[in-house]
């Protein structure tokens, strides 16, 4: 059964979400529960009136250094989704941490990456000075 | 200056813990040589032509002496004994070993210090004035600012994967001596109407292959919105800034592209949406930045007395007359002055200095400079606040080791990245360059004839040297497998910021001290008085140098 790292433990899924493509996930007429994946280079916008159906976002990294799904699951965080948003493809356990500052709670990585390696990977910072997902102040709002 | 609170060493020091387990997987061969890179990247370490080098960060060019003892120290455990002082106002070692780089950086932490970001596709080291805070222009001290953009940028989880590296500059004076019109974005402080002090933003500038001086996209933004403006910036840029082709990757080919208009709409869109959210800034956070920048325990001097004494010092001792002319500068507090001491005196790479110099820098910082000193991107270095009376047995203190050059802002303070000699990116070497020319520049009162004048070298495209921003640039380029360099007229930084224009078809190495004096004669034969090299030049135009160079060359 397939595996991934789902808000800091390692699950197992017994169906896989059916992920759309952008394209794909704007013709379906019912949006509700649905899955899409998002490709660098893709707008974002067509998903901001359905935060509220949709399941699970997954943000695609065909190579690693494509930084740009950092922001897009910043901005859905930010636009109040509170559903999934999944990271698949090529990241590397180094990025963990970023990723899940900017809200992505689920991963699932192609390749070999063994997760109970990425697992400890989240864990490699405990302060941090912008306000991101799991610490919503910035760290000047918190200085004591 | 600044001081790290138990969150910001955490910080740090979580950050060499995990470079530490990094640098033990690659060593193990769990991380391929392409994931690795930008990892080390974000920690300072290039693999470059003979060795690696490490870039250790100087926030705005800020050090105290302990650091300074510490940089001697590792320059001299883990390096030759050297370090280079960077036109990033950073320090570089040339010779570390790659496994002993997390050995470094924790010897680094534990003096507050890190080589976060000093490469790779993210947000560098913010640059600016270094004589900020005591500059008598100044309107605002740009250090608060610089420090709430470092820490703000250190480690952001949006922006470590950008298209390309990211460059922010800040100036808070009259003249702008941060290049603000050559970075990614360019943040001058000026008062409003009212005279609140807010930020004036550019973007879009920059050097590399497709120079360009910045836009101005924000006339005047209130203070406390700067870190969500930024980041709507950031936003926009890590969104649709090009990934394909890494010269055309920069944020001033985007905003090229989308015309200044367009892009100025697209960051107030994104910004609409974090603006006014926690990342807003608030006094208290203003409070406590500048709660590290207050003025040091001045002595009450009188100015008037103090002068009339430098004066006579200087009437009886004219060497030192000619280095207190060149290389110190008005300060704020009367009776004080800014020295800048030279790294290029002539046979060293300009930017260079030993552990045992530093350690003597560290002394006479911690005897005459309330313990401070700093980098200049001219890769020079500043004792900010010396009472004019003891700016001799200062002078004396240098002299004796050869610290003492008096060129600051002449010819021979070239500024000039380390080229073909340790830089794997290069075209050609541009370190002998320099040399040859402070070398056939000897003649002190020649180069103080000519004026002010930036001379620039860069090895390569990437601009290191700041090439296109000299009065005269130099730019190292391959010919068929030879190293030529061309030259260029007429850059300069500041308010009136220009890129150079290309002279013409590019010289060889040995030719270039001639090259340079035939466009000096040139300049000395149309100059009008007093004229500056760069008013002549922008009076007269390119041509007549041009003619004459060529001419001579047939
Ligand atoms: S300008 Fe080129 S040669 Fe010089 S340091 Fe930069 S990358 Fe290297």
């Amino acid at each position: 059964m397939p595996r991934l790292i789902k808000d800091g433990r390692i699950v197992e899924e017994p169906t896989a979400p059916m992920l759309h493509s952008l394209e794909d996930w704007q013709a379906l007429t019912d949006k509700t529960g649905t899955a899409v994946q998002l490709e660098p280079g893709d707008d974002l916008s067509p998903l901001l009136p359905h935060l509220g159906s949709i399941e699970v976002v997954a943000v695609s990294f065909p190579a690693f250094m494509d930084g740009r799904c950092f922001s897009y699951a910043r901005e859905l965080r930010e636009r109040g989704y509170t559903g999934e948003i999944r990271a698949v493809g090529h990241f590397i356990r180094d990025q963990l941490t970023y990723l899940s500052r900017v809200g992505v709670n689920a991963f699932a990585p192609a390749g070999d990456l063994d997760l109970d390696d990425a697992l400890g990977s989240l864990a490699d910072f405990t302060e941090f000075y912008q306000a991101s997902n799991n610490e919503p102040l910035p760290l000047f709002r918190r200085r004591t | 200056m600044y001081v790290y609170d138990r969150h910001d060493q955490k910080i740090v020091d979580e950050r060499v813990a995990q470079y530490r387990g990094q640098t033990e997987r690659y060593l193990a061969g769990e991380l391929t040589d392409e994931e690795f890179l930008p990892l080390r990247l974000q920690n300072g370490l290039y693999v470059q032509r003979l060795a690696p080098m490490l870039r250790i960060a100087v926030p705005y060019g800020l050090l105290n002496t302990r650091q300074l003892r510490a940089l001697a120290a590792i320059s001299r455990t883990y390096d030759k004994g050297y370090v280079h002082i960077s036109t990033r106002q950073n320090v570089q070692i040339n010779w570390p070993e790659l496994a002993e780089v997390p050995d470094i950086l924790a010897e680094l932490a534990a003096v507050q210090m890190h080589a976060i970001q000093t490469s790779g596709n993210c947000i560098r080291n913010t640059t600016t004035d270094q004589f900020a805070g005591v500059a008598a222009d100044e309107l605002a001290d740009p250090r608060p600012y610089c420090e709430l953009i470092r820490q703000w940028s250190t480690l952001h989880p949006e922006f470590a994967f950008l298209p390309r590296k990211f460059k922010i500059a800040v100036c808070g004076s009259r003249e702008d001596r941060a290049a603000i019109h050559a970075h990614d974005i360019g943040i001058e402080l000026v008062p409003n109407d009212a005279g609140v002090i807010g930020l004036r933003v550019l973007v879009g500038g920059g050097l590399g292959r497709t120079p360009v001086i910045g836009s101005e996209i924000c006339p005047w933004l209130d203070r406390r919105h700067m870190l969500t403006y930024l980041e709507a910036i950031l936003r926009v840029y890590n969104q649709h800034g090009r990934r394909d082709n890494k010269y055309k990757a920069r944020i001033k080919i985007l905003v090229k592209a989308m015309g200044v208009d367009a892009f100025r709409a697209a960051v107030e869109r994104e910004w609409q949406a974090v603006k006014d959210g926690p990342t807003t800034l608030t006094e208290d956070a203003f409070e406590y930045a500048e709660s590290f920048f207050t003025e040091p325990a001045y002595r009450e001097l009188d100015g008037a007395d103090e002068a009339r004494a430098l004066d006579r010092q200087c009437a009886d001792e004219p060497i030192f007359g000619n280095w207190v002319a060149r290389n110190t500068c008005e300060h704020r507090v009367s009776g004080y002055r800014s020295v800048t001491i030279s790294l290029k005196a002539t046979g060293y790479p300009p930017g260079d200095i030993t552990a045992e110099n530093l350690e003597l820098l560290a002394d006479l910082a911690d005897r005459y400079s309330f313990g401070e000193l700093r980098t200049t991107h001219q890769q020079n270095l500043v004792l900010a606040d010396v009472a004019a009376s003891d700016l001799y047995t200062l002078w004396q203190a240098l002299q004796a080791e050869g610290l003492a050059t008096p060129n600051i802002g002449y010819l021979t303070d070239v500024i000039c990245c380390p080229g073909g000699d340790y830089c794997s990116l290069a075209n050609a070497k541009s370190i002998p360059v320099a040399e040859a020319l402070q070398a056939r520049f000897d003649d002190i009162d020649y180069v103080y004839d000519l004026g002010p004048l930036d001379l620039n070298i860069s090895g390569c495209m990437n601009a290191c040297g700041h090439h296109h921003i000299g009065h005269i640039g130099v730019l190292g380029v391959d010919k068929k497998g030879e190293e030529f360099y061309q030259v260029s007229l007429g850059g300069s930084q500041g308010k009136d910021a220009s890129i150079g224009k290309i002279l013409g078809p590019s010289f060889r190495q040995d030719d270039m001290p001639d090259v340079i004096e035939r466009i000096l004669n040139t300049y000395v034969s149309l100059r009008e008085e007093e004229e500056s090299f760069l008013d002549t030049y922008r009076r007269v135009g390119i041509e007549p140098f041009k003619e004459r160079v060529y001419a001579t060359a047939d």
